[in-house]
């Protein structure tokens, strides 16, 4: 077998190796690995300090036939004897790939390699930047290009001051001319990062515990606690230029279009090439050229096709897009400094073709205006500078992901042979798997291939969710069998009638038990507990905020001992009694409502819980009273009845114990104020919740988050998150920033008038029961022997409390402390 | 036959539970538009006697309850599962009498069908 090896597991060398298995399986393969685990996405690096884990970043899979060494670096290339050394082993190889990438250029500079000095480009850095950030103030960056305003970003993230540093006149200098570098920097400046251009650094020294960096600006310097140094990169040819391998006059391996070196067996794929010369900073061009390699290996004459540079920032509400060609014959442009948005477009002189351009605060046309770079422009220029709706179909050929080299045509072709969503396309065409920039233009084929996605909410009701709400708001209909006869068919079922009774609930607050709106109830909430396996029900009440006083446990406790109920801590902060008789409930509630008690919702589509820890009343990193607001919030929310639950949580500082990034409206104190996040989410697809506000005061905070559930309750689907709305949301979070906090739809008043409403008339569900006997009447086993209890139900004693009979012999066995025999385990 | 209840005690749309003098469990229910319909209590997929508080409605014109539990459809016509035909309720017979709701024993049912 042949032996091949390739220096480098990064995002290109993953590539290599996947494109080169798939090729040709007869390779045998050895990888040197220097990081301490296999290839992961980098440029979604800055994913990490959004709570994205090293493990979620992985691009690694077992391929065949592939050898994997991490941590292990070579170290010598001995092309006579045609073997790679490292520090423990000795490779042979027929055929060598060098995929070593870059590393961060530090510029000369005294005190750059202090401790607190950082670069950005490893898992490794981040960790080190993020464990020194802790109990920090301030921070610079040091470049304010791409990487730079990411790294700033995150800085931002860790709850540090931050200052960019750039040398450049501009931000982003590379994609940017000076108008849009501009219109950038205001976009940054709104987000607190500081803005410092045409200055660089001279001097980095350590005073007093904290750094100093002196300017080339007179009297300019700066006092802060960690530098990262963002400003740019170099290609890692080392290895190469000891071996005599010819490298470019500015750094990197010299290769020609096939990739191949000065040595026909060495080849250099990645941000270490220099293809004719030139060396790419993206990964898109290093994809290219890993399976132009792969097909040279298996006996093919592929050719670098040319690279497309465009790009644009990752960054939470600033968008900044650059594409195509950055200057030519013909520029229009457009400047709206009220709202931040700069767009400028290079035409050919007769204005016929699009040859590229930059978008910079509102980058909404930038997947189509991308793909049509080098054809006919997509549309009217007023709409494409302006923002205006475009609409443009672009040629088959035109390429739709660039990171992937997929085009139209292949798109389209994916989804009539049978691809109906995003994730379909993903995984049969590979586009939109690394950037995700052209998952618009994804979802706008997939229209315009014809799938569409029913929304309707089930056989009776052509309509979804979101439009019959809007039906039963204009038309004032009360009564599910109005709705049913003017708008629907049939008599419905389980899907629509309790999704329409949640539109009632949302819409009037009324009992929900009253008149004909009891028939639509799900069982739950029927009978305002959660029915359990064996048919008995368990009993939740509200705990506000988790806080409870001892006489009110004592309460639980008696209520649970005369009813004999199994009580469990549940996950939400509060006390869960199970094993109730259906006509016990209401004797049970008696005694709760007696002690203060109120129904805690667990049976409904509604607010559950506001989860807080113990902040400012004991905690010594207490920044704000996370208590009290917790308890506010879930008393202004409690009994809101929406499209799915609704959970919250409130934590006194960054530290965050009450887990509120996972939760669908979360809260965290600042020193200033608070942080709002939204759209979290554990459960089956855990997600963390998104910022929306930050520092902002307890008014604002609650006014946003009113109109933030009045705006989902509004429009969601039937049982759709709020994770999984907001991900939906056409424009996504800055578009829900506008519609909530600027008023752009012109609903907020509207959205305020019913949160309004709902809290003057909430009620407690469960007094509405105790204290109406015709309702109370429903509460029996059976109809005609009320007094009777159902003796098909059974309990027996485990650890001391009772559960449903049955119960030992339905678990497992857990074996305590018993090894598991090796060779019982398979492979 | 064995009377139940008051039919005016049903809410329409809804189910009740009634024991009968065999010790079985009957759910009986009130559709909109004021039929009625018994099929046993027990929910076969999970054992406990649970159907009666299912909610109705129909697929495809079919009239059904679906199980409270793990939300399996059953015609209430003939009982059977539609999510799994191998399972299905047992069928009673169902009359008002003098506004009293009666029910059939099994055994009469199947006699008579
Ligand atoms: C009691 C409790 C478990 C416990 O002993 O700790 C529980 C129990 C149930 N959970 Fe839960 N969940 C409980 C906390 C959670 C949490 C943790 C939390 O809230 O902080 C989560 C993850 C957070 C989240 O929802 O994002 C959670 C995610 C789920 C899910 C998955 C939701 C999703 O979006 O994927 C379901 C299924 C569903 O709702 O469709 C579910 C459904 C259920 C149901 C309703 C299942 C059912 O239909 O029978 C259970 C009924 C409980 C009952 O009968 O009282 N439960 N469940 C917890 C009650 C909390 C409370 O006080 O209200
Ligand atoms: C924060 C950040 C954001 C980015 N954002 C984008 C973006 O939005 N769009 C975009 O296109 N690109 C972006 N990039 C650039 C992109 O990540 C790179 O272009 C891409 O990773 C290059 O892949 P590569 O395999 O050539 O190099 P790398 O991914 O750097 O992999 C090279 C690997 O080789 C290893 N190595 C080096 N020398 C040796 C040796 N002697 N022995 C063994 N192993 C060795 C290195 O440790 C490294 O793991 C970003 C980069 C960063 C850091
Ligand atoms: S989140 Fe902060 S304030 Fe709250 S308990 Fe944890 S460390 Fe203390
Ligand atoms: S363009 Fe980057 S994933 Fe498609």
């Amino acid at each position: 077998m042949s032996k091949l090896v390739v220096i480098g597991d990064g995002m290109v060398g993953r590539r290599f190796l996947e494109a080169v298995t798939q090729r040709d399986p007869s390779w045998d393969v050895t990888v040197l690995c220097e990081e301490p685990r296999p290839a992961y996405d980098r440029v979604r690096l800055s994913a990490f300090f959004d709570g994205v884990s090293a493990e979620e970043l992985s691009l690694a899979s077992d391929l065949p036939g592939v050898e994997v060494r991490l941590g292990e670096a070579a170290t010598e290339v001995d092309r006579e004897a045609k073997v790679v050394r490292s520090a423990s082993g000795e490779y042979p190889y027929d055929k060598l790939v060098f995929a070593t990438g870059s590393y961060a250029f530090v510029p000369p500079m005294e005190g750059a390699d202090l401790p607190g000095v950082f670069v950005y480009r490893t898992i490794e850095d981040l960790e080190n930047i993020k464990a020194h950030a802790e109990g920090k103030r301030h921070g610079v960056v040091i470049g304010g290009g791409l990487l730079g305003l990411e790294a700033a970003n995150a800085l931002k993230l860790l709850g540090l001051e931050t200052q960019i540093v750039e040398f450049a006149p501009w931000l982003m200098a590379r994609q940017l001319d000076e108008a849009g570098g501009g219109v950038l920097k205001q976009h940054i400046e709104k987000l607190g990062i500081g803005v410092d251009c045409s200055t660089g650094g001279t001097k980095i020294e350590a005073v007093d515990g904290r750094l100093r960096m002196d300017t080339n600006r007179e009297g300019v310097s700066y006092d802060t606690d960690l530098i990262i140094f963002a400003a740019g990169v170099r290609p890692r040819d080392q290895l190469a230029r000891d071996c005599g391998i010819a490298v470019g006059e500015r750094g990197g391996i010299t290769t020609d279009l096939s990739c191949a070196t000065s040595d026909p067996d060495v080849y250099a794929i990645g941000e270490v090439a220099a293809m004719e010369g030139v060396c790419y900073g993206l990964v898109a061009p290093g994809y290219a050229m890993a399976e132009v390699v792969a097909d040279r290996l298996a006996g093919g004459e592929a050719t670098f096709p040319g690279a497309d540079m465009s790009t644009k920032l990752k960054l939470l509400g600033v968008d900044v897009a650059q594409f195509g060609a950055f200057d030519g014959p013909l520029a229009t442009t457009y400047l709206d400094p009220a709202n931040g948005t700069y767009a400028k477009l290079i035409l050919s002189d007769d204005a016929q073709t699009l040859l590229g351009g930059m978008l910079v605060g509102d980058a909404e046309p930038y997947p189509l205006l991308r793909a049509s770079v080098g054809g006919k422009v997509p549309g009217k220029l007023a709409d494409l500078l302006g923002g205006g709706e475009v609409e443009g179909a672009l040629p088959d050929g035109a390429q739709v992901c660039s990171c992937n080299a997929v085009t139209k045509g292949e798109i389209m072709g994916a989804i009539h042979e049978g691809c109906h969503d995003v994730a379909e396309i993903k995984a049969c065409t590979k586009a939109g798997t690394s950037c995700g920039s052209c998952i618009p233009m994804l979802k706008q084929l997939l229209a315009e291939g014809g799938v569409e996605v029913s929304k309707a909410v089930c056989e009776h009701f052509t309509q979804s969710r979101a439009e019959l709400f809007d039906i039963v708001k204009v038309t004032g209909i009360t009564t599910f069998s109005e709705l049913i006869a003017r708008h629907g068919t049939g008599s419905g079922c389980d899907l629509c009638k309790p999704a329409v009774a949640s539109i009632l609930a949302s819409l009037s607050n009324g009992h929900i038990l009253d008149g004909e709106q009891a028939a639509l109830q799900d069982t739950n909430d029927h009978f305002l507990a959660n029915m359990q396996r064996n048919g008995t029900y368990s009993v939740v009440p509200r705990i506000p905020g988790g806080e409870i006083t001892p006489d009110k446990l004592i309460v639980i406790g008696q209520v649970a001992k005369e009813f004999d109920l199994y009580t469990k801590i549940t996950g939400g902060q509060r006390i869960d009694m199970f094993g109730a008789r259906v006509e016990d409930l209401p004797k049970i509630w008696r005694k709760l409502v007696d002690a203060g008690f109120e129904s805690g919702h667990a049976y409904g589509k509604a607010l559950r819980t506001v989860k807080s820890c113990v902040g400012t009343d004991w905690c010594r990193y207490g920044v704000q009273d996370s208590v009290k607001m917790a308890i506010d919030l879930e008393l202004r929310y409690r009994g809101l009845r929406s499209p799915h639950k609704l959970k919250s949580a409130v934590s006194g500082c960054a530290r965050e114990c009450a887990e509120a990034r996972g939760k669908d409206f979360g809260v965290i104190a600042t020193e200033h104020g608070w942080n709002l996040y939204v759209g979290g989410n554990g459960g089956f697809t855990p997600r963390h919740a998104d910022l929306l506000l930050s520092d902002v005061d307890s008014e604002t905070l609650v006014r946003t988050i009113d109109r933030f559930l009045m705006f989902y309750i509004s429009t969601a689907d039937r049982l759709q998150r709020t994770s999984k709305w907001v991900e939906g949301l056409e424009g996504g979070l800055d578009y829900l920033r506008e519609v909530i906090v600027d008023d752009r739809l012109g609903i907020c008043e509207d959205l305020d008038a019913m949160m309004a409403k709902h809290v003057e008339t909430y009620a407690d569900e469960w007094k509405g029961v105790i204290d109406d006997p015709e309702k109370l009447q429903r509460f029996v086993s059976f109809v005609n022997a009320p007094e009777t209890p159902d003796p098909s139900i059974e309990f027996e004693e485990v650890r001391g409390q009772k559960f449903p009979a049955g119960t030992t012999e339905r678990s497992q066995p857990v074996l305590l402390g018993t090894p598991v025999l090796r060779s019982s385990q398979g492979k | 036959m064995e009377p139940i209840c008051a039919f005016d005690r049903l809410v329409p749309g809804r189910g009740v539970a009634a024991l009968l003098a065999d010790g079985s469990q009957v759910a009986v229910f009130r559709l909109l538009d004021d039929s009625l319909h018994a099929v046993s209590n027990q929910d076969p997929f999970t054992g406990a006697n649970v159907i009666s508080r299912g909610l109705v409605g129909d697929r495809g014109g079919e009239p059904v309850v679906i199980s409270p539990l793990l939300k399996q459809a059953f015609s209430l016509k003939t009982g059977v599962c539609l999510d799994d035909e191998a399972v299905s309720l047992e069928v009673y017979a169902v009359e008002v009498a003098a506004g009293e709701i009666r029910v059939g024993a099994l055994s009469e049912v199947k006699a008579s069908a």
